[in-house]
């Protein structure tokens, strides 16, 4: 009797398991499968033939990256730019929390609705659209140009978008115009989650409105914040390439390709899927790495780990 | 972020207003004010540029206030090429892969909770883990290119449907739920999908509603599938042609400028096609969709953002 029902328990528990089962098939085939694709770093593979049609080179493209001269000057320059973005991005992650604690002493709740609400906004468009917006204002003719020219401000116009000065700046300008509001979110949720109690004790304290900042709000906000950076660091080779690939162009490709976006340069447009893809093989592991090393500091710190 | 406490505890203070304070307040007004601002011209921009007489709006003249209302901008769109085809694939598969992804990620996070179910632990991580890694750009291209799936739509749906954070999300969500129906419907002989459809589902909506957002406004924002899968052009979508028109307006621009336009007459020029108002039209047909739902789906994400922050 007893073992009878724990093997229809089995059953039941399997039967729940083959409901899921075709869900883990696509996990499969979209998340473990294509894996295999990193042999074809180790293949001099070009795309009309078959894999077993193109040489085996071994560690060629790996000892290519570091030895080739041209090669290894390409990639310190694609790494300064991905470290360059990663580092600004990391320095200005502390604007979304100032942000928010800012916005928390407006106490007129429909200008700081207003605040929110527009500010968001512009999380939820597309990269493309970003573009858009930039060519529409930015561009040679575009709404800024025209403006300075018809108040004599300069004579010929400021090439916003297609030159390569400031690259690196021009781009945080465009994630923080698009992430700044949205990423003060999670902050203010944190705020409101903490303690009034802390805040009365100080009022009567007499602690004024800065120190009330200083000691009690930012305190409050730098565990999240702390996740937040962790999480940052951990993808700091991960720039994606969605925001650099609608802004590049002929001029400014030198500073914009990220590592991301060098991998599809080079693997799509460019002449060799087996070096992008030796390349986005680094990558991962070194990203996998990264974020071995930021759940230890994690735990260490906090002890809790990040993921 | 309504009803903020906070409010309260400095109102005792708020009878002593120093000069300082006011200071600062009138500062942090403007800072605000001027960055909510910068936030939001470019759309006002781009709108009033479209119902603008084209001629201003090509030399520049239109910054604050429309002038010369006509609306041939959007009537001209209709027979441009391309368009049509491209708004009903973007359409397509933002339902589609909204729904798809909403429905699978509703019953996983819901089987996940099914303590019973065989090496439960194992699966859920082996889908969690997917999160941490990934093959690459070529790697997926031979993947996608194995399974035929490029050059057909359903490359924009189905490596989409498990999406372990939103999984995540959900299971978090039915574990702090009181277990209780679901136990007493168990004893019912309900079997599992009752369970899900009647019970679990109808309690899930508000995380729903914040994951399918999140699908739909990812779906319908995303180029980069376009990019890589796709080379038939009725299969393109709207954010894809809009930055092909983007990169064809940047060279057709100056030539534009310079070439075919005087002998035209005034009326004619004010609503001739220029390759700025055609991408300005076409972003703003593209925006348009995230302006008039964002104000319903604004109160879900906050909710969503402070489920997320409990980790899963």
């Amino acid at each position: 009797m007893n073992k009878l029902g724990m093997s229809a328990k089995k059953a039941t528990g399997f039967k729940y398991f083959l409901w899921i089962l075709p869900f883990m098939i696509l996990v499969f085939l979209f998340s473990y499968f294509p894996l295999h694709g990193w042999i074809y770093s180790f293949y001099d593979y070009k795309p009309p033939r078959s894999l077993s049609d193109c040489d085996f080179v071994g560690l060629y493209w790996f000892k290519m990256l570091f030895s080739n001269k041209t090669q290894v000057a390409q990639l310190i320059q694609v790494m300064k730019n991905t470290f360059a973005m990663s580092l600004l991005g990391i320095m200005t992650s502390i604007f979304p929390l100032f942000f928010a604690v800012f916005l928390n002493e407006i106490k007129n709740k429909k200008f700081k609705t207003f605040v929110q609400t527009f500010t968001t906004l512009p999380n939820f468009i597309s990269w493309v659209l970003v573009f858009s917006v930039a060519f529409a204002l930015f561009s040679s003719n575009g709404m800024v140009n025209n403006f300075l020219m018809d108040n004599n401000f300069i004579t010929e116009p400021i090439k916003f978008l297609d030159s390569d000065t400031h690259t690196y700046l021009k781009m945080l300008f465009w994630s923080m115009w698009k992430g700044l509001g949205w990423g003060s979110i999670i902050y203010l949720s944190s705020i409101a989650s903490i303690d009034q109690e802390l805040y009365e004790a100080a009022s009567i304290d007499g602690a004024g409105r800065f120190q009330k900042m200083k000691y009690i709000t930012i305190p409050e906000l730098m565990p999240t914040f702390f996740v937040m950076l962790m999480m940052s660091v951990s993808n700091f080779l991960n720039n994606g390439m969605d925001q650099y690939y609608v802004f590049q162009n002929s001029f400014n490709k030198e500073h914009i390709q990220v590592l991301d976006l060098y991998v599809y340069n080079i693997g799509m447009t460019g002449s060799s899927y087996s070096l992008a893809t030796a390349i986005s093989m680094l990558k991962s592991i070194i990203s996998v790495a990264l974020l071995t090393v930021c759940n230890l500091v994690s735990k260490a710190v906090r002890g809790e780990t990040i993921v | 972020m309504k009803g903020n406490k906070l409010d309260n505890a400095s109102s005792a203070a708020k009878y002593k207003l120093s000069a300082g304070d006011k200071v600062f307040s009138v500062i942090n007004y403007l800072v605000f004010g001027i960055f909510t601002l910068i936030c939001i011209y470019p759309f006002y921009y781009m709108i009033i540029n479209t119902i603008s007489a084209n001629d201003l709006s090509a030399a520049g003249d239109i910054r604050f206030l429309p002038s010369g209302i006509h609306f041939s901008n959007y009537q001209a769109l209709l027979s441009l090429n391309g368009l049509g085809t491209a708004a009903l694939v973007s359409i397509g598969k933002t339902v589609i892969g909204t729904v798809t992804t909403v429905l699978a990620t509703a019953f996983l996070g819901f089987m996940f909770t099914q303590e019973r179910m065989w090496k439960r632990k194992f699966w859920y991580r082996y889908v969690v883990i997917i999160m941490y890694f990934n093959a690459g750009l070529i790697p997926m291209f031979i993947t996608m290119k194995t399974l035929g799936l490029t050059n057909t739509f359903w490359v924009y749906i189905i490596p989409g449907i498990v999406q372990p954070f939103n999984i995540i999300l959900v299971k978090t969500y039915i574990e702090s739920l009181p277990k209780s129906v679901q136990e007493a419907a168990e004893i019912d002989g309900a079997g599992v999908f009752r369970r899900f459809w009647q019970i679990t589902l109808p309690v899930c909506t508000p995380i729903l509603a914040t994951v399918a957002i999140f699908a739909a406004v990812g779906q319908w924002n995303s180029y980069q599938d376009t990019l890589i899968y796709i080379t038939d052009q009725k299969l393109y979508s709207l954010q894809y042609l809009l930055y092909t028109y983007i990169n064809q307006a940047s060279s057709l621009a100056a030539m534009v400028r310079n070439t075919g336009m005087q002998g035209m007459s005034a009326a004619a020029l004010a609503t001739q096609q220029t390759p700025t108002s055609i991408q300005m039209t076409v972003s703003v047909v593209v925006v348009l969709p995230i302006l008039c739902i964002y104000p319903i789906f604004q109160r879900y994400f906050v909710k969503g953002i402070m489920i997320g922050s409990v980790k899963g």
